[in-house]
């Protein structure tokens, strides 16, 4: 029994130190930019420097409507299938999970090829187009985690005798969408819509490829030509990426109508 | 003019037909139950009625327009489910007010309406609370006000206290019944439980295989049942087989007993048919009068509280019998021998 206990806390060690570690050690680089002392000088340099506001702002502005599309696509679909379409879940399923099987780098040549300036929708002429385009290829990209999201919500309320009883009382289907079904999935659309957020801030091939000034290329960018301000960099992203993590634990632990036993 | 009517009903899913000609017209102010096993269409005819399932044929009229191809949320229906169905994330002023909200009511009728109906059902002081923070009992109550909120032209009600535990189920179905009557609003009660539906409504439609084999009173349907099923299905029925020996004297034969009925009896010399006794109609010892008696033994004893359920062996053949509970009277004993007499009008012959 005890040895067992001590081989799980040894497991255990092992795993923090494969990840504390090098964050660690990145955290503890970026703050060594004077010689000598720990400072904050590369954040301040990251911060001052106006391109990354832009490029931040940019990809907060695509991560938000990235995910209202996100959700517009998925919400709907998600519980129509469980709704009218259950043999059909399999298939749709494989298809919201077929982004993590196709790399990034094969969807935006898919799509410069579809969408370039001699197609019939030549989305990549304008730069309207291409941010069209480019928070289209997030919304794909971030497919699997919403669907997967959001179909876990629905499964938690009893979606068949919601909607009937919606209907009973003369609600249409905006209504059943808008009043009854998307509050009770809305934790459900958070979390996805947190992920969705880490993977469009981070995101470097769609934005790279179609040339938008995004958080991602600056990232690389920043990387290729600097030594502390990529590490500080990189501190900054991870800890967006964990309080988006946070916000999703705290919206479901708030929101008051989910306590009920499920 | 009836306020619903039925005509011709049909449903089937593929080459399955679950509803089979299904006809009813119900009264203003009625309260009809739909009674019958599970998978014997019941819960598909209100389905169609609330529009949830479109006929395979036939016309549903409501107050004479005719609703059979009208979307469920223009039918302007009151439905309660098995489940409650309320909504999760409102609370329950804002879940009774929600049909009155599609229908974009104003703001203080609402009010007013909701709070008429928190009255109603006797919740008066838990409009904000949520559904999850409420007894099953309660949840069904909040569901029958926010039903009734928006007037409903036909109160539908699915098996609403399936999930109750028995001593709310009772007293639930009184209060459902007692604010229908007070509403006078036309109500289809939908259940697999005879005791509800006998006990609470106008009518009762007993159903088996998509098909109303019989609809009256539930007097009627208790002791004048139509067919074989309906007698068995309703109450607990003693089936004895019995050979008719004179027709025109109404003579049967029951192993050696033989048994005078009050009328004449339309099948041949000879023919085998069902005698049928509900177990109170049963009576242990000898009555005076011109009962049949029949002589068996005690076969087993449960003792109900108010009721005493004996079970004899009566030619050959296992009945039950039904007595009041009295503290002077103890229990037979088991392996000894009984009489047991019955009334000739109290007999149902059931054809095969």
């Amino acid at each position: 029994m005890k040895s067992k206990k001590l081989w799980s806390w040894l497991a255990l060690a092992f795993g923090a130190l494969y990840f504390a570690l090098p964050l660690l050690g990145t955290l503890e680089f970026s703050l060594r930019a004077r010689r000598g002392v720990y400072s904050l000088d590369a954040y301040r340099s990251v911060l001052a420097d106006p391109q990354f506001r832009e490029t931040f702002s940019y990809s907060v502005v695509m991560a938000i409507f990235t995910i209202l599309v996100g959700a517009l696509i998925v919400v709907p679909t998600a519980y129509w299938v469980r709704l009218k379409l259950p043999h059909w879940r399999p298939v749709v399923e494989f298809i919201t999970l077929l982004p993590l099987v196709i790399p990034p780098i094969v969807i935006v040549f898919g799509y410069i090829r579809l969408y370039n300036t001699s197609s019939i929708l030549p989305l990549t002429g304008t730069t309207t187009g291409t941010n069209l385009l480019l928070m289209l290829g997030y919304a794909t990209l971030s497919l699997p985690y919403m669907y997967r999201a959001v179909d876990t919500g629905l499964r938690t309320i009893d979606v068949g005798t919601l909607t009937e009883a919606a209907q009973s009382l003369g609600a249409g289907w905006s209504t059943i969408l808008a009043r009854v079904i998307l509050p009770n999935v809305l934790v459900a659309v958070l979390s996805g819509a947190f992920i969705t957020f880490a993977i469009v801030i981070g995101e470097f091939v769609l934005a790279s490829l179609l040339n938008r000034p995004a958080f991602g290329p600056y990232m690389q960018l920043t990387g290729a030509n600097k030594a502390y301000e990529p590490a500080a960099l990189a501190v900054i992203a991870f800890s967006i990426t964990w309080i988006c993590m946070g916000l999703i634990q705290l919206v479901t632990r708030f929101s008051k109508h989910t306590n009920a036993k499920r | 003019m009836a306020s619903l009517e039925i005509e011709h009903l049909e449903k089937s899913f593929g080459a399955n037909r679950v509803v089979k000609d299904f006809n009813l017209s119900i009264e203003e102010g009625e309260f009809i139950s739909l009674l019958g096993p599970s998978g014997c269409g019941k819960t598909t005819v209100l389905r169609m009625v609330a529009g949830f399932e479109s006929p395979s044929g036939g016309a549903i009229r409501i107050g004479g327009q005719d609703v059979t191809h009208l979307g469920a949320n223009q039918r302007n229906i009151g439905m309660v489910f098995q489940a409650y169905a309320l909504f999760p994330n409102l609370t329950v002023a804002q879940n009774v007010g929600f049909g009155l909200r599609v229908a974009k009511r104003p703001r203080a009728e609402i009010k007013a309406r909701v709070t008429e109906m928190l009255e109603l059902i006797g919740l008066p002081d838990l409009g904000n609370r949520y559904p999850f923070q409420l007894s099953g009992g309660q949840q069904q109550r909040v569901a029958l006000a926010r039903a009734l909120a928006i007037q409903p032209r036909v109160l539908l009600l699915d098996e609403p206290l399936s999930a109750l535990d028995a001593k709310i189920r009772v007293s639930l179905r009184e209060e459902i019944r007692d604010i229908q009557r007070r509403l006078g609003i036309t109500t289809i009660f939908v259940t697999h439980d005879q005791e509800e539906a006998l006990s609470i409504s106008d009518r009762v439609v007993v159903m088996n295989g998509g098909v109303a084999e019989q609809i009256g009173a539930p007097f009627e349907i208790y002791n004048q049942p139509k067919t074989r099923f309906v007698a068995q299905f309703v109450g607990t029925l003693n089936a004895l087989e019995a050979e008719v020996a004179d027709p025109a004297r109404g003579a049967l034969r029951v192993g050696n007993t033989e048994v005078i009925l009050s009328e004449p009896v339309t099948a041949g010399q000879g023919t085998p048919v069902t005698l049928a006794a509900r177990p109170e109609v049963l009576a242990l010892g000898r009555r005076e009068g011109n009962d049949t008696v029949f002589t068996g033994r005690i076969v087993e004893t449960h003792f109900l509280g108010s009721i005493l359920r004996v079970r004899m062996e009566v030619e050959g053949q296992l009945i039950a019998l039904d007595t009041f509970n009295r503290p002077g009277n103890p229990p037979p004993k088991v392996g000894t021998e009984a009489e047991v007499s019955v009334a000739s009008r109290d007999l149902l012959v059931l054809a095969d």
